[in-house]
């Protein structure tokens, strides 16, 4: 093997690591001249079959062309690598801003949400979620909350009644009935909330639908005061509208609970009404059984929509009933 | 209900230092919601004077009536406006806003030309000066009610400040100046003055015979005061006029508006009969044969025998307690009155209120019970002003029935405050429970007053007492902390299964569960899903039944959208549905003072039908929105069916499909999912004609799962994972285009043995001679234990695909 040849090697593989101009030539280069089938690789297997002697002169001649060879590879490696560091890549630029994801946005009524973030509220703090049917039996939403047939309290609630009428079966004006339907099949202590669906034969209008959602509480326990009442409306209000909220209990009138308050809210700079509350009238407790010697307790009622017209600020309630899609997507899952 | 402040203060000695906004705050802290303040006056400015009609000139050439008047104002000389109303003579008093008054609307008053004169002022009527409504003619004052030249102003006494109030079922005797006073003297704690107390000293002397009353039922007391010699052309007195203006009422005649002004002033509705008009005695009770009776309001009512009436020997001539008959009013030659006051039964009177349609101030009243002393001394009352404005003259006064007293209730002071969480000191309880008209014993028997028959357990002596000491003053403690509480494992899963949807793209919906007889058909509903309840009082007669799926609310709500510019639609609903599974039975209603019995209960429960909740969507257009990547496809009955799959799976439950001719879906399109032997949800593509009907893009699918269906899965036992390599194998098989897929994979299955750990349909190619087609599927073995051999993946993957052989005829597919 001649030194010349050794050293055209050398100058090949450096022509070609120079000359090429991405990382992919240069790989082609490298394999060519530097891997297995490389002429300098063939001559280092070739040292095998050389005198001791001639292994010592040859083996200098081509170890230092291996190193000439490898330096050169270096330095190509890292002069193509800057070029694709600081050429190639901002080259291969793309606008990130294109819409990545098609998929349609969905997203929970909002009412949902409400009804999810109230349930976690009170779950939070022992309460239970019951639930009931939305046809009722009229006992249970009219008689059994001391509301007698042609009582005025039964006008004051535009019920849907069903037919035949001789079955008393309605659809349910307060989610109240879900609290007789717990006190008459479980023992105290009780502490419950029934969100769902109610019903009342109003025009739908801005502020009124037919259709719509309240909450309800209900504490039945040993010592239960109307100001444990307070506690938890003062509690649950800051939940629902900030911890700055303020609430005032008016005297007003249930028939299922005595004595009976509106609760108001001080939200956005004014009273707002939000609900109705009171101690359980000891007369629904004795038809559910309930022995007002030991027990007390407290019940509240808001609506769902109204909650949320005044917390997000909605307008009107067609947003509410009708669907659009526009309007649900608003909120997406609550988080 | 309206309280003018004048009123108020005859009765309750409110200092002048409370401001109105002031006693409307006390109003409302003592459970009197304040609708409306009414500031009467507020926005008139005068000169308001009375002027004496001088001269009256018509002036003839204009269309409507048109008058110059000449007036004397007390001003010296004579002074000329144009007026349009007629109802007044020379010699009449009128009301006249002088050049520079502002009436109310912000309107000047100032000389003007018009009709060719100079009107130098303007003449008003009522409604000119928002006293009420009224604006037929102008405001006319009789003599002797003021002079000429004095301020109208003072006259009229209309600076007032008027209350609206909303007043509860509970609280009757507040439907009375003598009520809401009552609460406002203990709200500010002032001095109260009793309206009641003056006619209580009222004595009458008999000067003839009159109509006798007779009480068979729906009464407790029933007072008959007979009057003679009753002048009718005697005029209301002006103070009495305004007084019922202010309440919101008319002034009619002197007759009617006494027995107004008595049921404002005391809360007992009175009624005046013409006495001529009644033959024999008049009783309270029923009619026996159904027939027609016209009502003051001209209504021809048809009464039958559970009305209660007012009757004379041969007819009825008032629905008790509701509304008097126009045969027997009082007319413009009345000369001969009898007085009706009865204390009503509450109930009967909600009825015959309820039955008519008729809300009237009477019935309001009844219905929430009026003091049963009253109907002796507001009669009296009404008596007294009759004789003292009319004329009138005493003939007899008979009465039948006693005054029912309220019931005696012993509290333990104690209990209050037990009940409201704060303490009260005992003397308080008595003061306060004594100013709210109660007699309490020195061991705090407690007798209400006869205007309280609300409060009849200690719980409403709780409330009088937090009402007046404020309920601010309860403290705000929080309850005990019960026991730890959680969702149910339903609710968890209807909330997984929300926002798991809402996550894919779709959004929630909330229809009204309302629908109609033809929507039921066209959807082709049969059996059960086709038959509902009714409502026996709809909003609309367009949907007066209830929903038995969830699919025509979604679809309708699909169209509303489309019809808003919406291109594509993935929605759902989680929501109760209403099948006729069980005949609404007659009502059970055990008596209340008790917990009815297991038996009651059971029937109670058992009466009202079940109504599963579902969750049901609808999916239309495209997949994805338009894009710069590419054309979106549609959405496809895969789609539908792939939700309902992965709703499953996250549930843990296992199921079998099968295809199935359910409506509204296609009937070669539609999935039935069944679990643990049920069928428990359905998806697939919308039949064309439900397409067509909601205008729904074309092949829209959907699905609609019964939550109360599925079964809570057991709980998982867990498999260790291996960490031995699975060895893959692809097989293509060629069976008939008939054979359906997942039979192919099931008895791949079946012949892979327990080591296969999945099996993959990766194509389906349709395009092979002789109506075959290829399924290709991956299968995955895996050994917990070991590597598997060559030779025992080949035999796996042999005894598979003999098993679709032998099952389905499948050919394995040579390249």
């Amino acid at each position: 093997m001649h030194r010349d040849d050794v050293a055209t090697w050398v100058s090949d593989a450096q022509k070609a690591f120079n000359s090429a101009k991405d990382l992919n030539q240069l790989k082609t280069a490298r394999i060519a001249h530097s891997g297995d089938k490389s002429p300098i690789a063939l001559a280092s297997r070739g040292l095998a079959s050389l005198t001791p002697q001639e292994k010592i002169t040859q083996g200098k001649i081509i170890g230092d062309a291996k190193s000439a060879i490898a330096l050169a590879l270096a330095g190509a490696t890292s002069a193509l690598e800057a070029l694709r560091d600081s050429k190639i890549l901002l080259e291969e630029i793309l606008d990130v801003t294109l819409p990545s994801n098609r998929a349609h946005k969905g997203g929970l009524h909002p009412i949902s949400i409400m009804k999810n973030e109230i349930s976690d509220f009170f779950i939070e703090q022992g309460y239970s979620v019951e639930e009931g049917p939305e046809m009722e039996s009229g006992w249970l939403n009219f008689d059994a909350l001391n509301i007698p047939a042609d009582h005025p309290a039964r006008t004051m609630q535009d019920t849907f009644f069903l037919e035949p009428l001789e079955s008393g079966i309605v659809l349910r004006t307060q989610t109240s009935p879900v609290q007789i339907r717990t006190m008459l099949t479980c023992e105290p202590p009780i502490y419950i909330i029934s969100p769902g669906r109610t019903f009342r034969a109003d025009e739908l209008d801005s502020t009124h639908s037919p259709v719509f959602h309240q909450v309800e509480g209900l504490v039945i326990d040993r010592g239960i005061t109307m100001a444990h009442l307070k506690g938890v409306l003062d509690n649950f209000a800051r939940a629902m509208f900030g911890e700055d909220v303020t609430t005032r209990l008016r005297p007003s009138y249930f028939p299922f609970t005595e004595p009976s308050a509106e609760v108001d809210v001080f939200f956005s700079g004014r009273w707002i009404e939000w609900g109705g509350c009171g101690m359980v009238n000891p007369k629904v407790l004795q038809t559910c059984g309930i022995d007002t010697e030991i027990f007390s307790g407290f019940a509240f009622g808001m609506g769902i929509e109204r909650t949320l017209m005044v917390r997000h600020g909605v307008q009107d309630m067609h947003d509410i009933v009708e669907g659009d899609l526009r309007f649900t997507r608003q909120f997406g899952v609550g988080l | 209900m309206r309280a003018p402040l004048s009123w108020l203060k005859e009765h309750a000695e409110i200092p002048d230092s409370f401001s109105s906004t002031e006693i409307a705050d006390a109003f409302i802290r003592v459970g009197f919601e304040v609708e409306e303040i009414i500031y009467q006056g507020r926005d008139l400015t005068g000169p308001l004077v009375i002027g004496q009609v001088i001269s009256i000139e018509e002036i003839a050439d204009s269309k409507k009536p048109i008058r110059f008047v000449g007036l004397d104002c007390g001003e010296g000389a004579t002074r000329f406006v144009i007026c349009g109303a007629t109802n007044f003579l020379v010699g009449d008093l009128v009301v006249v806003a002088l050049p520079g008054a502002i009436l109310p609307g912000n309107f000047a008053i100032s000389a003007r030309q018009t009709y060719g004169k100079t009107s130098d002022g303007m003449i008003c009527s009522s409604r000119e000066l928002a006293l009420s409504e009224e604006h037929s003619g102008i405001i006319v004052v009789q003599h002797g009610e003021a002079k000429i030249g004095d301020d109208a102003t003072q006259t009229l006494d209309i600076n007032d400040v008027i209350f609206d109030i909303s007043i509860n079922p509970d609280r009757g005797y507040a439907l009375s100046i003598r009520g809401l006073a009552r609460e406002i003297a203990a709200a500010l704690n002032v001095a109260f003055i009793d309206p009641a107390d003056s006619p209580a000293k009222l004595k009458f002397v008999d000067t003839g015979k009159g109509v006798k009353p007779v009480l068979k039922a729906g009464a407790t007391q029933f007072y008959l005061r007979t009057l003679g010699d009753f002048n009718p052309k005697a005029v209301t007195p002006l103070w009495l006029a305004r007084r019922i203006e202010k309440m919101g009422m008319r002034p009619i005649s002197l007759a009617v508006d006494i027995t107004n002004y008595v049921m404002l002033e005391l809360g007992q509705p009175l009624h005046a009969f013409d006495a001529e008009k009644i033959s024999g005695d008049l009783s309270i009770g029923h009619i026996k044969n159904p027939q027609k009776f016209t009502t003051l309001d001209g209504q021809i009512r048809d009464l039958d025998s559970e009305d209660l009436v007012v009757m004379d020997d041969k007819h009825p001539l008032a629905l008790a307690g509701t509304m008097g008959g126009q045969d027997s009013q009082i007319r413009e030659s009345t000369t001969s009155i009898v007085i009706e006051a009865a204390c009503f039964d509450p109930t009967a009177i909600a009825r015959n209120s309820r039955k008519h349609k008729i809300s009237s101030e009477a019935s309001r009243r009844f219905e929430r019970s009026v003091d049963p002393l009253m109907a002796q001394l507001a009669s009296g009352r009404c008596a007294q002003l009759l004789i003292e404005f009319g004329g009138a003259r005493h003939i007899q006064t008979l009465d039948t029935g006693a005054a029912i007293s309220t019931s005696s209730v012993k509290i333990d002071p104690t209990y209050i405050a037990c009940t409201l969480g704060v303490d009260v000191a005992p003397q308080e309880i008595r003061r306060i429970l004594t100013v709210m008209g109660c007699n309490v014993s020195p061991d705090f028997v407690i007798t209400p007053p006869s205007w309280r028959a609300d409060l009849n357990q200690p719980a409403d002596f709780a409330e009088e007492v937090a009402r007046m000491i404020g309920y601010e003053s309860i403290p705000s403690i929080l309850p005990p902390r019960p026991k730890q509480a959680s969702l149910t494992p339903f609710q968890k899963r209807r909330r997984v299964f929300a926002a798991s949807l809402a996550a894919q793209g779709l959004s929630e919906i909330q229809t009204f569960p309302f629908t109609n007889d033809s929507i039921i058909a066209s959807m082709g509903y049969s059996g059960e899903r086709a038959s509902t309840y009714r409502l026996a009082n709809p909003m609309s007669e367009e949907f007066p039944v209830l929903r038995t799926h969830l699919l025509p609310g979604l679809a309708a709500v699909a169209q509303r959208n489309i019809g808003r510019g919406a291109k594509d639609i993935a929605i759902f609903e989680i929501g109760s549905i209403f099948r006729n599974s069980q005949a609404l039975s007659p009502a059970i209603s055990p008596a209340t003072d008790r917990k009815p019995s297991e038996k009651e209960l059971e029937n109670i429960f058992k009466s009202v039908p079940q109504q599963h909740l579902h969750l049901g969507a609808l999916l239309a257009g495209k997949i994805e929105g338009e894009s710069w990547r590419g054309k979106a496809r549609s959405f496809d009955l895969y789609d539908a069916i792939a939700h309902v799959e992965r709703l499953l799976e996250l549930s843990n439950l296992s199921w079998l499909q099968e295809r199935s001719d359910f409506a509204p879906w296609h009937p070669g399109r539609c999935v039935e999912f069944i679990v643990e032997g049920k069928a428990v949800a359905h998806a697939g593509e919308l039949h064309p004609r439900v397409v067509a009907q909601f205008s729904l893009p074309a092949r829209a699918v959907a699905f609609v799962i019964n939550l109360d269906a599925l079964p809570v899965a057991p709980i998982v036992r867990a498999q260790s994972v291996a960490p031995m390599p699975p060895a893959i194998q692809d097989v293509a098989l060629i069976v008939d285009s008939a054979v359906r897929a997942r039979d192919v994979e099931n008895a791949l299955r079946e012949g892979a043995g327990a080591l296969l750990e999945s099996i993959t349909l990766f194509d389906r190619y349709e395009k092979l001679a002789d109506g075959k087609i290829s399924l290709a599927f991956t299968l995955v073995f895996r050994s917990p234990d070991r590597t598997l051999t060559g030779d025992e993946i080949s035999a796996m993957r042999e005894a598979a695909t003999h098993r679709a052989l032998v099952v389905c005829g499948a050919v394995v597919r040579t390249a």
